[in-house]
């Protein structure tokens, strides 16, 4: 008997999204029905035919709020994956599994945040949690910046990463939005020397190394893949689906392991390629997660685009840009288009192998979509 | 330096008898009391990820280690660290189990601001010592330069 497999079994077949901007005057409840409506428009799919809904942690809404506004039907499967932006591309593979084992037909994910005109999560000394916490915030390590800092830092010490590695994926996420009128730095070009002078949050980390604050919402829609090819949007086909939680790992304060360099990524990694067709050097373009600049060279480690201590060289001569050897975050990305816990990296990478970017890799046929880094993640590979 | 207002450890059960043990004065590590196994742990969990054993003793570390990685946080923070800021943080690997980490912050002496240390004298594999502060109503492991 043939193993089951989820290998281009399921395909996203609609995605929405809201504007995005430092503040919008609606609510995130509103603004998730908005997107979630706004897919399910594109797919061509009746609001009631839905019957399954995947989020992540720190998502406010819902399902049963988002079900009885929309208008949804009875629904059969939900699921909610933890770790907050390690979870959004997870929403994705629970939503394969369920449509192509029928418990549902009908699968939405989405997100919807207001982190623009709300308040930093940080800030919310009531949460911080007995472990790992006890043994990092009181000495002043407050922020997800001043946690990846120091891996970051180890990285440069070990691996000879520089600034300049850092820099080079900022303006890649910079040069990308710059031609993305819907992101957030659209019309806000970055240098180096913008960069290099640019006030620090925790050094070695500077304000460019950090993601931007958004209120905005995205959502997509996932089908059998059967039933996409009556859909009205080309079908991006669920290729691979992956979660990752390491051994012996402790969140984004990983510093309790034997390597502390080598994160989630690696893990989710392995059960990627275990399951797909095709290997890192034939994917033609990657929306990696990038609430700090330093989780591009960790990932560009761990999902194989080079060897281990050279993600940092790897992003020299042009190598993120469009045209380069693989090119990232093409609407610009966490760092440039919007913050939105990474869902707007999926659905840029819909948008790839649809042909619809705003900075479309010419004939991109495979796209790498990955999750936050330094936290239990989850990745997919797309295919058109 | 008012450390009052600066965030005090949230303990669980697993953690306390660290925080008991640097109160004394004393630094001390999780580690697995099975005389067959005897591998340290942090942080401290009900079992040994090792052999499984729920048997535990917190042994006693010479206190010495290296600097495996430090950041200099600026603004915005919690205002009291705001206004130690820029202060170092650190982790320490410790020299008796180097994959067992701690995090900190270096000073010139026990209870000494956080921003007392120049900055250029932090480096990764410098030497350090643990020393102990008083932070609110606990009293926390801090890291002086060996000499």
């Amino acid at each position: 008997m043939a193993a089951a497999t989820l290998k281009d079994a399921t395909a996203i077949v609609g995605i929405g999204q809201t504007p995005f901007a430092k503040q919008l005057p609606e609510s995130e409840k509103t603004l998730a029905c908005r997107a979630i409506l706004a897919a399910l428009d594109d797919a061509g799919i009746d609001p009631s035919e839905v019957d399954g809904f995947a989020s992540y942690t720190m998502e406010e809404t819902d399902e049963v709020e988002i079900a009885k506004a929309i208008g949804a039907g009875d629904v059969t499967f939900f699921s909610k994956v933890g770790y907050g932006g390690g979870g959004s591309c997870a929403t994705l593979a629970h939503l394969a599994s369920a449509v192509a084992t029928g418990q549902a037909s009908v699968g939405v994910a989405w997100r919807s945040r207001k982190r623009g005109s709300g308040k930093r999560p940080w800030t919310n000394t009531a949460v911080q949690l007995p472990t790992p916490g006890q043994w990092t915030r009181p000495y002043g390590l407050l922020r997800p910046a001043d946690e990846i800092g120091m891996l970051a830092r180890r990285h440069m010490h070990e691996y000879g990463t520089t600034r300049d590695h850092l820099f080079n994926v900022a303006l890649a996420c910079r040069n990308r939005a710059n031609q993305n009128p819907a992101a957030q730095m659209y019309e806000r070009p970055l240098t180096r020397e913008m960069y290099m002078n640019a006030r620090w949050i925790s050094e070695p980390l500077c304000l460019f190394d950090n993601c931007l604050e958004t209120d905005g919402a995205l959502a997509c829609v996932i089908v059998s893949a059967e039933r996409a090819r009556d859909c009205r949007q080309k079908p991006v086909y669920l290729h691979s689906v992956a979660q990752g939680l390491p051994a012996q790992h402790h969140g984004m304060v990983n510093y309790w392991n034997d390597d502390p360099l080598t994160g989630p990524a690696w893990t989710a990694a392995r059960q990627l390629w275990k399951q797909a067709d095709f290997g890192p050097e034939d994917v033609d373009v990657a929306q990696i997660y990038d609430a700090f600049t330093p989780l591009i060279p960790l990932s560009l480690e761990g999902y194989g685009f080079c060897a281990r201590g050279e993600g940092g060289a790897f992003t020299e001569g042009g190598a993120l840009e469009i045209g380069g050897r693989l090119p990232i975050n093409t609407s610009g990305g966490g760092l440039s288009e919007a913050y939105v816990h990474g869902f707007n990296l999926i659905n840029e990478g819909v948008k790839q192998l649809r042909g619809t970017s705003t900075a479309q890799v010419p004939d991109a046929a495979t796209c790498l979509v990955t999750a936050g880094e330094g936290v239990p993640t989850s990745a997919v590979l797309l295919r058109s | 330096m008012t450390t009052t207002e600066l965030l005090a450890p949230v303990t669980d059960d697993d953690g306390a008898p660290f925080w008991e043990y640097t109160a004394r004065g004393e630094l001390r590590v999780q580690a697995c009391a099975n005389t067959e196994c005897g591998e340290l742990r942090f942080p401290p969990r009900p079992c040994c990820p090792h052999c499984r054993s729920f048997d535990s003793e917190w042994r006693r570390m010479s206190g010495k280690g290296r600097i495996w990685s430090y950041v200099f946080p600026h603004p915005p923070l919690l205002p009291a660290y705001a206004e130690m800021a820029p202060y170092n943080a650190i982790v320490v690997e410790l020299a008796e189990a180097p994959r067992i980490r701690l995090v900190g912050n270096l000073v010139t002496e026990a209870g000494a601001p956080w921003n007392s240390v120049d900055p250029a004298r932090l480096k990764i594999g410098a030497k350090v010592q643990v020393v102990f502060a008083q932070q609110g109503e606990f009293t926390v492991p801090q890291w002086v330069l060996e000499r």
